[in-house]
């Protein structure tokens, strides 16, 4: 290889044009644009969903329509037209598929151009696949052995006609309709997404896995999460995400419920890579997600998230440690690059007794992006022993970009230990040339670094998501160091 | 009729006593209108999430002292660092009083702002300075609109100052509320060596609200320290607004040290106007009650090759509430900045509580930034090292104390006022450790 120069790389990742970015043409089942109460009601019988859930969506798009867009992320962007999104497409072949040869060929090169093959991933993985493609589940697998255990795992409109009376008593109950702009939103109109539940002392055999995809041109993705975890179980999910490219910006606005009973524990892990648009800053999803998880008794949920894609990315995974002894993690990486925005982070609030929080962030910021990190860790006066830890690390490449750091600690508990340790710095010459003396070249360097800068978030993730993620890294950094 | 409303009224009656024809009266009028569209800050702002004014607003504070008062020297001695001597500029009830004050025009000045906004020979001084760093928020226009006392410091090129200055604020309690709004300049011009003592002090317990501003102007490789004690009455409450700008290679330390008070507020802000810049803020706040402490800080790191330092530690027992919000900006051209920033806290009380939030916002790369936050309780083991060595609970509690405040009591360059506040720590702890630390 002839002289390899910084200049080279950045021009290469100019270039480099987004791995996932094709565009399937299945027929899909869009409605018209915009939104109001008929199309809330339309989405909620298309679904044949009961009266009960029509009424908590109409409930939901009543407080929405009061609510304002919230402005108080660091992240500047053209407001999305919410009248002028569809808010539902399904992909058109109907009815579902007993063997995973009726599946409609082109669907499944979508697939495989994601690598997540189904046969392979049946095969191999031992990973039960609950694809959704533009909202609507299409297939999920492995469904029997996990049957066998008790597990339920299925879509969220599934689950509403099968087990409405799990969905009724928890759904909401994380995240409330009201509790934000984009959470009424998802829950007016949210067209599918997973659910699972895990009995009485069940260890899921398996790592459970959906994958989100936004296709169709101008819909939104709206997707409900709702993870139920008896007492004394375990359970580990990924979810993993990608969109096709498109010039316009897409909405992804979706919510996540975690409910970790009793002396249960669920790990969920997530590798985000929406289209982030492109070099210019065109074009991109906008990804305003509401993750949150409750802990009862000496219960444990972790959130493990690998950032890179999407234009904007507002997001903040949260534990509410109810039950005493109850434990909260917090794993991130966030890389931006280009004109991308990030303002992530979590809040734990600690309720109950000896309960702890760990929280580990590690932000990348590259080209001309804008990486915050914005937490809170709230221990209230009845939480006693509360521990925290957090550490926020920062690493710029470039002088046009930004990294920020907005912690928020309240303490209203004498016995609380809090630690909350943040710095910023850039890649060492000293660690790229130790690295050149011994014959690896820049943009190797570069990815070892990062590698290890990123280590211990890395180390938390499931062992296939690992190896996908710390590509990830690769791509979306490289030759990004000035 | 809202306080608002009262000040917004009462700045007509102001005009009258003030020469409405000089070109600060246009920054008045100006300043006036601002704080009538922003008013007085909400919870609802960012900056002000943790801390609310309404308990202090909804007194009837008169905005205009009228009696005259004498305070006897005697009374009044021991809130001045009296072993030292200094120069003084001594304020009763937002009036300046000759015959307690020391000034000087000898070589340098240290008067008053009344003199320094109405004499046609600052003129110069005033259009260049006055008001030229205090940002438009509504508190400080507040405090702009109604400018007129205050303290004027002005240090010539090469001039090391031989004692430190006080500045203290009285007030005695003849109105019933009291609203004090002063407003003070200080310019410390190349190579020059300034040392400021800083105090506002209730001497009743009437209601008291003290809206400051302070603008700071360091010139190349000045060096200025300022030490603001904060010891006053239950109900006395302190907004302090103050403003460093800084040139190349100059020095500023603010040394706060905050030990009573209904609600304090400090807003100060480092503007980093030039490269090699020093700017350093640390301090103590050891409060219980009801008492309410707000550090707001921000360094605004503009130039390259500056640093910054920030060590604020918090002692909160009763039903007291801290606060402390750092900013710490890096603007692209900031490369080599080294900024550090650390709060440590101790609750003492399960009904104290304290609102920490570190913020760091960087845009340039080859920076060094850090900031470390803590919150805990004194170390166990040492507290039985202390007890096991016979030394009573209270006075070990206490040492363990003086020890976690050490930091910032090390670089008290007065030794007198280092003793000071050592005494009035010791009081606030109800012990009596026999040695000077």
């Amino acid at each position: 290889m002839s002289k390899y120069t910084e200049d080279d790389l950045r021009e290469e990742l100019k270039t480099k044009e987004y791995e996932y970015g094709f565009y399937t043409d299945i027929e899909s089942e869009t409605f018209p644009v915009g939104l109001n109460e008929e199309i809330v009601i339309a989405i909620s019988k298309k679904k044949e969903e009961p009266e009960w859930m029509t009424q908590w969506r109409l409930e939901a798009f009543k407080v929405w329509k009061e609510m304002e867009e919230p402005e108080w992320a660091n992240v500047h962007y053209q407001k999305p037209d919410f009248q002028g999104i569809s808010y539902y497409s399904a992909p058109n072949s109907k009815p579902k598929y007993d063997s995973i040869d009726e599946v409609d060929p082109e669907l499944l090169a979508t697939f495989e151009k994601l690598g997540i093959s189904l046969d392979e991933q049946k095969k191999l993985a031992g990973v039960a696949m609950d694809v959704v493609v533009d909202s609507v589940s299409v297939a999920t697998t492995f469904k029997k052995t996990l049957g066998e255990k008790g597990i339920i795992f299925m879509s969220i409109s599934e689950a509403i006609k099968e087990h409405p009376e799990l969905v009724r008593k928890h759904l909401g109950t994380v995240v409330p309709q009201k509790d934000n702009f984009y959470a009424a939103l998802n829950s007016a109109v949210f067209s599918d997404g997973s659910f699972c539940y895990i009995p009485k002392g069940v260890r899921c055999p398996m790592e459970l896995s959906t994958y989100f995809r936004i296709n169709q041109a101008g819909t939104g993705q709206f997707e409900r999460t709702l993870v139920i975890a008896d007492e004394g179980s375990y359970v580990s999910y990924l979810e993993g995400c990608t969109a096709p490219s498109r010039d316009e910006n897409q909405l992804h606005a979706a919510v996540v419920e975690l409910i970790a009973l009793d002396d249960a524990e669920i790990k969920y892990s997530t590798v985000q890579n929406w289209y982030p648009g492109n070099a210019e800053g065109k074009g991109g999803v906008f990804n305003f997600v509401t993750k949150r998880g409750l802990c009862e008794k000496n219960a444990k949920i972790s959130w493990t998230q690998v950032e890179t894609g999407s234009a904007v990315t507002w997001k903040y995974p949260s534990c509410v440690l109810k039950g005493d002894n109850s434990v909260g993690e917090f794993y991130s990486i966030a890389v931006t690059n280009n004109y991308q925005q990030a303002d992530t982070g979590t809040k734990m609030i600690h309720l109950g007794k000896n309960t702890k929080s760990t929280i580990i962030s590690k932000g990348i910021s590259a080209g001309k992006s804008q990486n915050s990190y914005r937490g809170l860790v709230q221990i209230n006066s009845r939480a006693e022993n509360a521990r925290n830890f957090s550490q926020c690390d920062s690493l710029l490449m470039g002088n046009e970009c930004g990294a920020h750091t907005f912690p928020y600690i309240e303490a209203k508990n004498k016995s609380a230990m809090i630690e909350h340790e943040a710095t910023t710095s850039k890649i060492g010459e000293d660690q790229i040339f130790y690295c050149n003396q011994r014959g690896i070249d820049t943009e190797k360097a570069i990815a070892l670094i990062v590698n290890g800068f990123s280590k211990e978030v890395l180390n938390k993730l499931p062992m296939e998501f690992a190896v996908e993620a710390q590509k990830l890294l690769e791509i979306s950094l490289e030759g990004s160091v000035g | 009729m809202s306080l608002k409303e009262k000040l917004v009224s009462s700045f007509m009656a102001f005009e009258d006593t003030v020469d409405v024809h000089s070109s600060i009266h246009d920054i008045r009028t100006e300043a006036i209108k601002t704080f009538e569209v922003e008013g007085f800050p909400t919870k609802k702002l960012e900056d002000w999430k943790y801390t609310s004014l309404n308990s202090v607003l909804k007194q009837d504070y008169s905005v205009f002292p009228k009696n005259e008062n004498a305070l006897e020297f005697k009374d009044i001695k021991k809130y001045f660092i009296h072993e030292i001597d200094s120069y003084k500029i001594i304020f009763i009830d937002g009036k300046y009083s000759s015959h307690l004050s020391q000034t000087t025009h000898d070589g340098l000045d240290v008067c008053l702002m009344s003199a320094a906004l109405t004499k046609p020979k600052y003129k110069v001084i005033i259009d260049n300075y006055f008001n030229k760093i205090a940002s438009k928020d509504g508190l400080s226009s507040l405090n702009t609109a109604f400018s007129q006392e205050g303290a004027y410091i002005n240090i010539p090129k090469h001039k090391v100052v031989d004692k430190p200055i006080q500045i203290i604020h009285f007030s005695t309690g003849n109105e019933a509320a009291v609203m004090l709004q002063p407003r003070n300049l200080i310019i410390v011009n190349e190579n020059a060596h300034v040392q400021i003592i800083e105090r506002h002090q209730s001497l009743t317990d009437n209601p008291v609200l003290t809206n400051s501003v302070t603008e700071i102007f360091t010139n190349k490789r000045a060096i200025v320290d300022y030490y603001k004690i904060q010891n006053d009455k239950q109900s006395a409450s302190l907004i302090d607004n103050t403003y460093v700008n800084q040139k190349q290679e100059s020095l500023a330390k603010v040394h706060t040290f905050s030990f009573g008070g209904k609600l304090t507020r400090n807003n100060l802000n480092f503007y980093q106007n030039g490269e090699r810049i020093d700017s350093t803020m640390k301090g103590i706040t050891i409060i219980g009650d009801k008492q309410h402490v707000d550090h707001n800080t921000l360094v605004h790191h503009i130039e390259p090759n500056c640093e910054s330092h920030q060590d604020y530690k918090g002692i909160f027992d009763d039903n007291a509430t801290g606060v402390f919000n750092g900013k710490v900006v890096v603007e692209k051209l900031a490369q080599k900045t080294n900024a550090f920033q650390a709060n440590n806290n101790i609750l003492m009380s399960d009904k104290a509580s304290i609102n920490t939030k570190p913020q760091l916002e960087i845009f340039a790369d080859d920076v060094k930034c850090s900031h470390g936050c803590t919150i805990g309780q004194l170390d166990e083991s040492a507290m039985f090292y202390l007890r096991s060595r016979g030394i009573p609970e209270k006075e070990a509690r206490a040492l363990l104390m003086f020890a976690f405040s050490n930091n910032v009591m090390d670089s008290v360059k007065i030794p007198e006022l280092k003793n000071r506040i050592t005494s009035i720590i010791a009081k606030k702890l109800g012990v009596n450790l026999g040695f000077d630390l």
